[in-house]
């Protein structure tokens, strides 16, 4: 066998193109080894090289799915990779969803040993972790050389058809696989282990994870929209211009609540984004855009909804962690129940 | 945030682009929007046609949250 030959998929950012004013360049090729590239083809120590390296951004995979997917298995398709690895994409939400439908896609429809890699937040993980090999990162592109110390070994199996062993042993998200195989131990010993274990306060493994779905119920519709009370909640970052509480632009620690009494419209000159992951000239010119406030307004003096509550809430929804935007849900949650708000409309970029 | 608001006991339409990642994370009403920096606008328009754009996604999260749902339900056109 020569050498293996890899396509590489990155998003415009990666690609040294730019940042959010290009998340939406369409998707292009380059036979070059680009950015994290670079990195890759070097831990593949000569067994494998980058022949050609897709770019496509973030915005523009998110916005047009279909399009996107099918240009960017065409320009797969025409090297004959022999593997397929996308990003890593760290916690940057819309470049996992781009990176691990795109692995998919090409896994599935190509035949293409593929994989990507990501941080366990990363929206992507959830889609697609029983469908494709994920490698889990840390949430930021600082954990770059651990990210790809850990995607070239497994890529290299995954072209190579080698046997893959546990998501422990190679670094992946889990898929929700089981997999018989003999232990060392039997049952009743290992979960004596277990026990033994857990009396003494030490870390244990079990062997049978109970599966976390966290949904809710919807709650009733509202009965008479002409008598409710509206409120609006962002995770689009829009604040009062000069963001008053310093609402970080990406990985929120808090969430801001805004008095609009009296406010007919937001403005170029009263309202503008915190958000540092998307392109913000749309939303500082005209923050209506995000939060629809002069629209809710406009109803709310024809009598088609009670009244918009006069508080609405943001964050920014970037890189936020789960356990955060929790937090934040539950006591925004709280306070407009107790204010006696009847439904929300809660907008996300 | 959306799940944890609607756990308290409220209704929620989300309005988002990227729909698969609403589902995802367990929104129960969800309405699709025009793109991510501008959900609820589109800057090409001029200024008139832009509110009307905006107004009809507005009026569909509004009858989003008259409508019941047993499951997630993502409200197209």
């Amino acid at each position: 066998m020569g050498k293996i030959k890899v396509v590489h998929y990155i998003n415009q950012f990666f690609a040294g193109i730019g940042g959010e004013e290009k998340a939406d360049i369409k998707p292009e090729v380059r036979e070059e080894v680009i950015g994290p590239g670079m990195a890759l083809n070097a831990e593949f120590k000569g067994e494998a090289e980058i022949v050609a390296t897709v770019i496509c951004g973030d915005s523009y995979f998110n916005e047009n799915v279909e399009e996107a997917k099918a240009e960017i298995l065409e320009m797969v398709k025409k090297y004959e990779p022999d593997l397929f690895i996308a990003g890593p994409a760290f916690n940057a939400g819309r470049y996992g969803v781009a990176c691990a439908t795109i692995t998919a896609a090409v896994q599935s429809e190509l035949g293409i040993p593929a994989l990507t890699a990501m941080y366990e937040e990363n929206p992507g993980v959830d889609m697609y972790r029983k469908d494709i090999y994920i490698v889990a990162t840390k949430n930021s592109a600082a954990g770059m050389r651990d990210a790809v110390k850990k995607m070239a070994p497994l890529a290299l199996k995954l072209a190579k058809g080698e046997e893959i062993g546990s998501p422990a042993a190679e670094h992946y998200h889990a898929r929700g696989i089981r997999k018989n195989f003999f232990a060392d131990k039997r049952g009743s010993a290992r979960a004596v282990d277990m026990l033994i274990k857990k009396l003494k306060g030490e870390e244990f493994e079990t062997e049978y994870p109970m599966p976390d779905f966290d949904r809710v119920e919807p709650n009733p519709a509202v009965k008479d929209i002409t008598k409710a009370t509206i409120a609006l909640v962002t995770s689009g970052g829009i604040v009062p211009k000069g963001n008053p509480d310093h609402i970080e632009s990406s990985s929120a620690s808090k969430y801001g609540k805004y008095d609009i009494e009296g406010i007919e419209d937001l403005t170029s000159e009263t309202h503008e984004t915190a958000h540092g992951g998307y392109d913000p000239v749309y939303a500082n010119e005209d923050a209506d855009r995000v939060l629809p406030v002069d629209v809710l307004r406009e109803m709310e003096k024809e009598g088609k909804i009670g009244k918009l509550h006069r508080y609405f809430y943001t964050t920014v929804g970037n890189g936020t962690a789960v356990k955060n935007a929790k937090a934040f849900g539950e006591e925004i949650g709280k306070e407009l129940k107790e204010a006696g708000v009847d439904a929300v409309i809660l907008t996300s970029t | 945030m959306v799940k944890e608001i609607e756990r308290a006991g409220l209704p929620v339409v989300h309005m988002c682009t990227v729909v698969p990642i609403s589902l995802t994370v367990g929104a129960n009403r969800i309405v699709p929007t025009i793109a991510i920096p501008h959900l609820l606008g589109n800057p090409a328009l001029d200024p008139k046609d832009e509110k009307n754009l905006r107004r009809k996604l507005v009026e569909k999260a509004l009858k989003a949250l008259q409508t019941e749902v047993e499951d997630q339900t993502v409200f197209e056109d």
